[in-house]
């Protein structure tokens, strides 16, 4: 693998770090086998996914990770809400998801946030209710 | 410290996106029955240069997260110079700032709180994709450093209101003040806030869809505080 950067000495695997505050440059995309683009359509970061309900078809085949991504989206979850509470980075949760989104274990409920929601005035309106109600 | 100009605003906000045409591959999954999960997610973004109070102005309104993003190297400017050949391939993480809150009928708003420089607008370009809308947290004491974001803002068309942390011991300057020395469009709303008052953070949200409804062509409805409730002053001038 050739994403070796300066900044410190190989840590144990071959792994190097920048220093602490930047982080790992690699570990994260260790759990996508190196992966950094999901397949298919790039997922925004408030997409709402949902787990289909299918059982797997090899079910030893999926990760830690894509194990607990899904028991989230029992519920629908943005990928916003699933790399912040799985404490990966919105990229990795892409990679994990576009797995899962092509075996059919996972849905998409919307794509995107609304295309135009500023011009939306019911849309709004009812937004501006809500947080007057806060 | 090597600077690595980021990409200048690409096309205006709002606009058809390659997420937005994409097929649903998921099956009927409008069909499924109420589950408690959010229907509609909106991006509201809150940007200001580092110090401004974006954290906590996001915590005062919600829940705050961490939510970790990836970056070029070449987008932070980290090392540059050392990564020739290879700077297109290495990343690091990005800390954002990161709140819900979920109002009723299953509308979620997402606040994204992110640096103001020109070096994290590789961030801003997807967070700016269909958002609602975007709070610009100044400083009187650093206006400049407000800038950046008001022209991005500007230039795609992303409804914005500009809200003044009134820090204790900071000068106090009048809206019409900040809005001359911003150049600000005599339509954009400037807010005093507290950021560290809930009721006070509230109301910049509540001023930022007033104004997006006032770009909608529809007058917003009244207010349902009269008096005292309100602790930022709004001149929508």
């Amino acid at each position: 693998m050739d994403r070796s950067a300066p900044g410190g000495p190989p840590g144990p695997g071959g792994e190097r770090w920048l220093d602490e505050a930047a982080g790992p440059i690699v570990r994260p995309y260790a759990v996508t086998r190196g992966r950094t683009r999901p397949p298919g359509e790039p997922l925004d970061l408030v997409a709402i996914l949902v787990a289909t309900g299918a059982a797997p078809a090899e079910p030893e085949r999926l990760s830690r990770e894509q194990r607990r991504l899904l028991a989230l989206c029992r519920r629908p979850y943005t990928v916003a809400d699933l790399a912040s509470d799985l404490d990966l980075p919105l990229g990795v949760i892409r990679v994990l998801a576009g797995d899962l989104i092509q075996a059919g274990l996972l849905g998409v409920r919307r794509w995107s946030a609304p295309a135009a929601p500023h011009t939306d005035p019911n849309l709004l309106r009812r937004v501006l209710d809500g947080i007057r109600a806060l | 410290m090597a600077s690595a100009r980021s990409e200048p605003p690409d096309g205006p906000a709002g606009g058809p996106s390659p997420t937005a045409a994409g097929p649903p591959p998921g099956g009927p999954l409008e069909e499924r029955p109420p589950d408690g999960g959010p229907r509609v997610a909106l991006k509201i973004l809150v940007a200001g240069g580092f110090g401004v109070g974006k954290t906590t102005l996001v915590g005062a309104v919600s829940e705050i997260r961490p939510l970790r993003t990836e970056a070029a190297l070449t987008d932070v400017g980290i090392g540059v110079d050392d990564l020739d050949g290879l700077a297109a391939k290495a990343t690091t993480t990005v800390a954002m700032d990161f709140g819900r809150i979920t109002l009723r009928d299953g509308v979620a708003i997402y606040l994204f709180g992110t640096p103001g420089q020109e070096r994290f607008w590789f961030m801003w370009k997807e967070l700016s994709r269909g958002a609602l809308g975007a709070v610009v947290l100044a400083d009187t004491r650093r206006l400049a450093a407000s800038f950046a974001s008001i022209d991005y803002f500007e230039r795609r068309g992303t409804p914005f209101v500009v809200a003044v942390n009134c820090f204790d011991g900071a000068d106090r300057y009048e809206p019409p003040e900040i809005r001359a020395a911003l150049d600000l469009d005599p339509h954009v709303p400037v807010i005093l806030c507290d950021a560290r008052r809930r009721a006070s953070a509230k109301s910049v949200l509540v001023g930022l869809v007033e104004h997006a409804l006032r770009l909608a062509g529809t007058p917003p409805p009244p207010r349902p505080w009269t008096t005292g409730a309100d602790p930022a002053r709004t001149f929508p001038s």
